[in-house]
């Protein structure tokens, strides 16, 4: 079976990010960027899946500028056989993207199609669950294991109240959390090989996609910085504290 | 746990703007290295040596590698690290394609190995002695040993030493007893005692295969009677399993200063019948073999005084950010990171500034040295082959003897908790002491720049490279501004101090060798601190252009001030440095031996 594993380029983890002076956003110049890492997660799983005999093919797609390309070289690196870009310029945002990616699956009619649960830069946590519904296809959010049986996956998700185990029939949408596995790192023959690897170009538009953002970003704003810490002086006051100033319990 | 990030975008902007990737792109066999590539390869390396090799420095140094019953057992973590390190291929990230390897230049091999010295020294000691025995294997060896050693090697499954040192000869290879008794079968019984056999026994592969120098019978006195020999742990079957253990074993490791995790081993070959050995190359041709290598491995452990270098500014700077102590010189309502007071800054500034030059000046030798090897046109080649020999106890002699200064700023950056081994900057200073002292001294480094590349072709080469430096500091005239007036001013007076002092040499060496050779070491300082600082200057005019393009990038502003900086506080120096090669013969030789 095939796997489509949907990768989004973002500041890498390991950069504070810095808001704009104007507060209309996130300041991206010459910031280091980086594979959303429960992307690369969704890598690794698909890596073993293959590994395992379950999967045949792994394709990597990124939706984005043209600097994705360098993220789907990653992806390749760890393992992917190729890689498709849906390239463009405009803002993507989690619709836009889910019916990109929905319109990709169209094409290439995968079994399985595993991402991150969430990017680290928008923390939306939509695109996998909006990608399952464009499809019609079943979801399993949060994964902590997932194991492909014959038409089905039997996914452990990682709940509030702890986990919960889910089969779902396939074609189906899986989305990845933190436990579900540790990537590996590339070998540097598979990063020489990446390079050779085919990466397919296409525009929203061949897609038949209207990406036109539907979301305003009214404004980016840094959070409060943290202001030093007091001693209380007994409980009563702790907690008048917690519910009136902190009003983080009722 | 010690914390290691690479210096991407350091290396990056030295590797395209200042050594030249694009040129070494071009020559034939090195078409993979292609910035795309090489910048991926950087990545991974960077999370490789940051993930893998960097939690292992601490634990390594305090744990060490243990002896008992002739073998050795290496601190936790480091066989699985290594494990990791071959199965993901870096091992022969430079060996020959036809054996296994990707063929990868040099200058892209320097990058990444900066990143396990800095990572992980005593680690990266292993495959360091594993690339200089495969190059020795490639350049003499028969069709057979290479079929036998290289593809295991280069994939780093089976590792190598150099047996060359032994208690009576150090420095003077000319002592070494070590002998080679010639079989009927063709081979060789190797019987003698070596020390300071780095990774000489460990348990991290499955075999390890020696190159020692040893005599044939019949050889001559001295240097013109070595050979060199493959003496495999285990011997090797014709279908390539391994055999019988042979006669080598390791009968004790030393107690050292620094890279307490890399075994240094005492070898004795042959104490039960004699240890079977091959001939690598001709008889008698041992040294000249050791030679071609030597480009090799003193240009590595240059790297490591680049790279403590700069893992030491890492660490420094991570405290000086968070110490609170002391209220800012000018006045402040409260105690302020030490960051902001002003010697900390020059010692960071020192630190970081120095770790730059190294690193310009060692990539841009590595890419003359793929060129001298690679390149299409015969006097291109010659002509980066005398800028490489000129270069190459430079980069060996200054960058570990200023990795040491800078491992030491980093110690005083932290104060008295710099003093404690907890904080690791203690371990940089340690490990960094044998730089300069393995691979030959700075003594021996900087008597082989006046003696064999200095005086022997009359300061050719030098007069060449100083033309070069001659040709940026025209260039720096052109730009406006307080930093590049002192920049320009700085690299002026830098050639000048290395034209006389160069020119000294030349004309007195024959006449007053003693007294030249006082000079020797000043004067390979000198050639360091220029050469840095005509690489810093060559980058603050890449900088300049790529502000003037529009960059927006902190990075470009920051080198600019870092390259003044250097011309300020290290430039300063060369003056003196020429003075003393120019003036210090005499009194450095006034006292009669006895007086001692």
């Amino acid at each position: 079976m095939k796997i489509l594993v949907p990768v989004k380029r973002v500041v890498d983890y390991n950069i504070r990010v810095r808001v704009k002076a104007d507060g209309s956003g996130v300041d991206l110049a010459n910031v280091k960027m980086s594979m959303n890492p429960f992307d690369e997660i969704a890598v690794e799983e698909a890596m073993r899946l293959k590994e395992a005999g379950v999967a045949t093919e792994v394709i990597a797609v990124s939706c984005g500028v043209v600097a994705c390309q360098e993220t789907l070289r990653t992806a390749m690196a760890i393992g992917a056989d190729r890689s498709v870009l849906v390239e463009t310029d405009i803002e993507l945002q989690p619709l836009a993207v889910a019916k990109l990616l929905a319109a990709v699956a169209k094409k290439e009619a995968p079994q399985l199609i595993i991402l991150g649960k969430q990017a680290i830069d928008d923390d939306a946590n939509q695109t996998g669950q909006m990608l399952a519904a464009l499809l019609g296809w079943p979801q399993a959010t949060f994964a902590s294991k997932v194991a492909i049986g014959d038409g089905k996956a039997t996914v452990t998700r990682e709940v509030d109240g702890g986990l919960e185990t889910l089969e779902i029939s396939l074609p189906a949408v899986v989305t990845t959390d933190l436990r579900l596995n540790e990537p590996r790192y590339a070998t540097l023959p598979n990063i020489m090989k990446a390079k050779k690897k085919p990466m397919e170009i296409v525009k929203p538009a061949e897609l038949g996609v209207d990406v036109a953002p539907r979301l305003t970003t009214v404004s980016v704003a840094e959070p409060p910085r943290r202001s030093a810490g007091i001693k209380v002086a007994n409980v009563a006051a702790l907690i008048d504290k917690l519910r009136n100033e902190a009003r983080v319990i009722a | 746990m010690s914390r290691y990030a690479a210096p991407l975008k350091d290396m990056h902007f030295v590797l395209t703007e200042l050594a030249g990737l694009d040129r070494v792109a071009a020559l034939p066999g090195c078409e993979e290295a292609t910035v795309d590539v090489v910048e991926a390869i950087l990545e991974e390396s960077a999370k490789f040596s940051g993930g893998v090799l960097a939690p292992l420095n601490r634990s390594g140094d305090r744990e060490g590698a243990r002896w008992a019953d002739k073998s050795v057992t290496m601190p936790k973590g480091f066989k699985e690290a290594y494990r990791q390190f071959v199965d993901n291929g870096w091992n022969a990230l430079s060996g020959n394609p036809q054996h296994g390897g990707q063929g990868l230049p040099r200058v892209v091999s320097a990058a990444v190995q900066e990143m396990w010295k800095s990572s992980n020294m005593a680690f990266s000691l292993c495959p360091l002695l594993t690339l200089g025995a495969i190059e020795a294997l490639e350049l003499v060896g028969t069709d057979e040993q290479k079929a036998i050693y290289l593809p295991s090697m280069i994939a780093g499954k089976w590792t190598g030493t150099m047996n060359i040192t032994e208690p009576q000869a150090g420095s003077d290879l000319a002592a070494i007893r070590s002998r080679a008794v010639p079989q009927a079968d063709g081979t060789y019984r190797i019987f003698g005692q070596k020390i300071f056999i780095t990774y000489g026994e460990h348990d991290m592969a499955e075999n390890i295969i020696h190159l020692v120098l040893a005599r044939t019978p019949d050889a001559p006195e001295g240097v013109k009677g070595l050979s060199l020999f493959a003496v495999p742990k285990f011997m090797v079957n014709a279908d390539g399993s391994l055999g019988a253990r042979n006669d080598a074993y390791c009968v004790s490791i030393e107690h050292k200063l620094g890279i307490h995790a890399s075994p240094t081993c005492v070898m004795a070959f042959g104490d039960s019948g004699g240890a079977v050995g091959t001939l690598v190359g001709k008889e008698n041709d041992g040294l000249k073999y050791m030679f071609v290598m030597m480009n090799a491995a003193r240009f590595a452990v240059g790297l490591e005084g680049l790279a403590l270098g700069e893992i030491a500014y890492q660490h420094a700077v991570a405290y000086a950010r968070e110490r609170v102590q002391g209220r800012a010189i000018e006045g402040s309502a409260s105690a302020v990171t030490i960051i902001r007071h002003p010697d900390i800054r020059r010692m960071l500034m020192l630190m970081r500034s120095q770790v730059e030059a190294m690193r310009a000046l060692a990539y841009s030798v590595a890419a003359a040295h793929d060129a001298a090897a690679r390149h299409a046109d015969a006097a291109e080649r010659a002509r980066n082959q005398a800028y490489v020999d000129l270069m190459i106890p430079v980069v060996k002699g200054w960058n570990t003897e200023t990795g040491n200064e800078l491992a030491y700023l980093g110690v005083q950056v932290h104060g008295g908790m710099g003093f404690i081994e907890e904080t690791g900057a203690a371990q940089f200073m340690r490990d960094a002491r044998i730089t300069t002292i393995y691979e030959g001294t700075t003594g021996i480094q900087a008597n082989d720049l006046v003696g064999r590349k200095i005086v022997r072709d009359g300061g050719a080469t030098l007069k060449a490279v100083i033309g070069q430096m001659q040709q940026t500091h025209s260039e720096l005239m052109k730009p406006a501004g307080a930093e590049f007036v002192a920049i320009a001013a700085a690299l002026g007076g830098g050639i000048e101090a290395l034209r006389r002092a160069g020119d000294y040499i030349v004309a007195n060496y024959a006449g007053d060798m003693r007294a030249v050779a006082i000079g020797a070491a000043p004067f390979l300082r000198l050639l360091g601190i220029v050469s840095g600082g005509w690489m810093m200057a060559r980058a603050a005019l890449v900088a300049l252009g790529r502000i003037a393009a529009g960059d927006a990038d902190p990075f470009f502003p920051a080198k600019i001030a870092t390259a003044h900086f250097y011309a300020d506080h290290v430039m300063a120096a060369a003056a003196g440095l020429a003075l003393e090669v120019e003036q210090g013969g005499a009194s450095a030789l006034a006292l009669d031996e006895a007086m001692f």
